[in-house]
């Protein structure tokens, strides 16, 4: 409950907006990231209680809208004039740029498993009949780098780079207080539920509602935060450029090799 | 490239205590710094002047929080040099008993910490549990968890019981598997090699030059210890070894540390094994003029106390130096060059603890600082002239 009391608390505080900043960037930067988070929700809830109801393409539009918290957070970060925060938001930026490509590439994979459907309605539906994703070779790699890039995306330890609190005091949040902070607190705490079920959907055969799917859905999603937090209790965080060296390297190959591998139907 | 100052203070997440780092950047590398201290001055040394030596015991053990045994150790060692006693012998397996304890639950803290800063909170976690094991310890030998006023010129305080040394005894043997498990985590992690390995190297060589204390030195391959090179309490009647690594970087110091507690609990149980009887307390009755010093290795390297005394049953100067002021100046040759995100634990590698190390820093109203050493003589130089031109004196 913690959380949600901090946001309440949150919204009653006094905004304040630091000398020399963009006033409209820099409080309508969290708002945006907000409304992006809140669309990819509503797009992933639908394709869960009515698979055929979806349109073609969502995959893609899904994809952008993730990208824009983070994206949202550079651009607050830079607005507020504060050395930390551009600092903070010039890592974020660099770790965008790391993580985007091996995310992609890991994405292509129930692509490519669902007979080259860019709609999430259909991945769920193909894994309702054939088993999920997840059960093949290239699922699972595709597992692997996608829990890590989600780990970036989030921003936790070990990716927790652009806010780290004990270098950098939070980075682009740092002149942020009040209701725009509450917001952006808000929006992590919604990603912590949409990208674990983001990938579920992927990967995991989504949420299904009929009788004992949806205790297992339920049990997908705690196995999914469980790994995650599991990941950022057990590593210290590290610097921008070994974040930018692992996606690119390991990362990036692996994925490589999960798209190649369920080319071959693997 | 443009530059860009990143302020580290006077109060940030990275410390407990106040002071101000300056960190001209560009881009993320670090290409100057600049410490600045006096947000904490307490004027301890002048206090000490008008208590009692009795009394300054305590006071310098409110020094710090965390090397609360080490100032009264070295206070009361120079105390003690200005009459040329030898304290009894069991008085000294006490104190080396409560220096040990302090040195563990002090490098723990230091561990735990660490792992904080570089976001690795089950080791904080971890290593803080660990720590109350050995405040518990404490407690049962003391009577305190911290500061323990265990010690007087001349001897110890409070006895150590006979019937509980097997029950303190087991306490520090149960912290030896957590800490085996602790060091295996640590030394073993590739993420935290990572990001220590080759970080802040601080070479042999500088760590002469900057006169580096402690486990900061003994990192860099300077076998600096007062333990082994001017053995006091009990230290030259225990089999222990000096822990000295040579790479000088964040992971030595941290070794060096993680290492030297185990050196510790064997001392401890040592000690606690072949306690001798006897006196615990050489029962000074006044102390003649003179003056004195003492020195002992505090955890994070040398602490020094320099007494004088005029006869009377006050000191007429107290000087103190912790070890962290020789420390800190090694910023210098660690950070310049690295990146802001290995900065922050370059800064905390050498243990600072800013509160021992506070000197006095003179503001004008605008909050410029103005005024150095040689500006505070100039200007009561200047003074005196007025008053003796005031008087018509020459």
């Amino acid at each position: 409950m913690q959380p949600l009391i901090d946001i309440i608390k949150l919204l009653g505080k006094e905004t304040l907006v630091p000398k020399g900043s963009s006033r409209t960037t820099f409080l309508l930067a969290p708002v945006i990231g907000l409304a992006s988070v809140i669309l990819v929700s509503t797009l992933l809830w639908m394709n869960n209680i009515w698979t055929d109801k979806t349109f073609l393409g969502d995959l893609i539009v899904v994809l952008y809208l993730l990208t824009i918290p983070s994206i949202c957070i550079i651009v607050g970060g830079f607005a507020s004039r504060n050395p930390l925060a551009s600092l903070g938001a010039s890592r974020e930026m660099k770790l965008i740029l790391s993580y985007e490509l091996p995310f992609v590439l890991a994405v292509l994979v129930p692509v490519i498993k669902s007979n080259f459907s860019l709609r999430l309605g259909e991945i769920v539906a193909v894994q309702a009949q054939n088993g999920v994703i997840l059960g093949s070779l290239s699922g699972i790699l595709a597992f692997i780098v996608l829990i890590m890039c989600m780990q970036a995306k989030l921003a936790l330890v070990p990716f927790d780079i652009p806010e780290a609190e004990t270098e950098i005091i939070g980075g682009p949040l740092i002149e942020y207080s009040g209701t725009g902070l509450a917001i952006y607190r808000l929006t992590k705490n919604m990603l912590l539920f949409v990208l674990p079920f983001f990938l579920m959907i992927l990967l995991m055969g989504g949420l299904r509602f009929d009788g004992i799917h949806l205790l297992f859905g339920i049990l997908k999603y705690v196995g999914v935060v469980a790994l995650i937090t599991v990941i950022r209790n057990t590593n210290p965080r590290v610097r921008i450029d070994q974040a930018m060296r692992f996606f690119w390297g390991p990362m990036t190959l692996l994925a490589a090799v999960a798209v190649v591998l369920a080319l071959f139907g693997q | 490239m443009a530059r860009t100052i990143i302020p580290i203070g006077p109060y940030h997440p990275l410390q407990e205590e106040p002071s101000f780092f300056t960190l001209t950047v560009e881009g993320e590398r670090v290409v100057a710094v600049d410490v600045e201290l006096g947000y904490n001055h307490r004027g301890i040394e002048k206090l000490s002047e008008r208590k009692t030596f009795d009394q300054s015991t305590f006071l310098v053990e409110r020094i710090c929080g965390i090397c609360s045994t080490s100032h009264p150790f070295a206070y009361t060692r120079a105390v003690e040099d200005i009459i040329s006693l030898e304290v009894p012998q069991r008085a000294k397996y006490i104190r080396t008993i409560i220096a040990e304890g302090e040195r563990i639950h002090s490098h723990l803290l230091w561990l735990g910490l660490a792992g904080h800063f570089l976001g690795y909170n089950t080791v904080y976690m971890w290593a803080w549990k660990l720590r109350e094991e050995v405040l518990d310890a404490m407690e049962v030998l003391s009577g305190n968890r911290n500061n323990y006023a265990m010690f007087k010129p001349g001897g110890v305080r409070r006895d150590i019981k006979a019937s509980d040394i097997p029950g303190v005894i087991k306490k520090i043997d149960s912290i030896i598997p957590t800490l085996v498990m602790l060091k295996k985590a640590v030394m073993d992690d590739p993420v935290l090699g990572a990001r220590t390995k080759g970080i802040g190297i601080l070479t042999k060589e500088d760590a002469i030059n900057y006169a580096a204390l402690g486990p900061t030195s003994r990192a860099s391959g300077v076998a600096r210890d007062v333990r082994k090179d001017c053995p006091y309490g009990a230290y030259d009647r225990v089999n222990w070894e000096m822990i000295v690594t040579q790479n000088g970087d964040v992971f030595d110091k941290l070794v060096v540390r993680v290492l030297e507690t185990f050196e510790s609990v064997k001392i401890i149980k040592h000690c606690l094994l072949n306690l001798p009887n006897g006196e615990i307390d050489a029962k000074i009755k006044n102390i003649p003029p003179g003056e004195g010093i003492g020195h002992i290795e505090a955890p994070r390297g040398e602490a020094f106390h320099y007494v004088r005394s005029d006869g009377t049953n006050r000191p007429v100067r107290h000087k103190m130096r912790a070890p962290t002021f020789m420390n800190l100046p090694t910023y210098k040759a660690t950070v310049i060059g690295q990146t802001i995100s290995d900065a922050t634990i370059i800064f905390a590698a050498i243990d600072p603890c800013y509160s021992c190390t506070e000197r006095m820093t003179v503001r004008n109203t605008k909050g410029k600082k103005l005024y150095n050493g040689e500006d505070l003589i100039r200007l009561s130089q200047e003074k005196t002239a007025k008053i003796k031109s005031k008087l018509g004196v020459k």
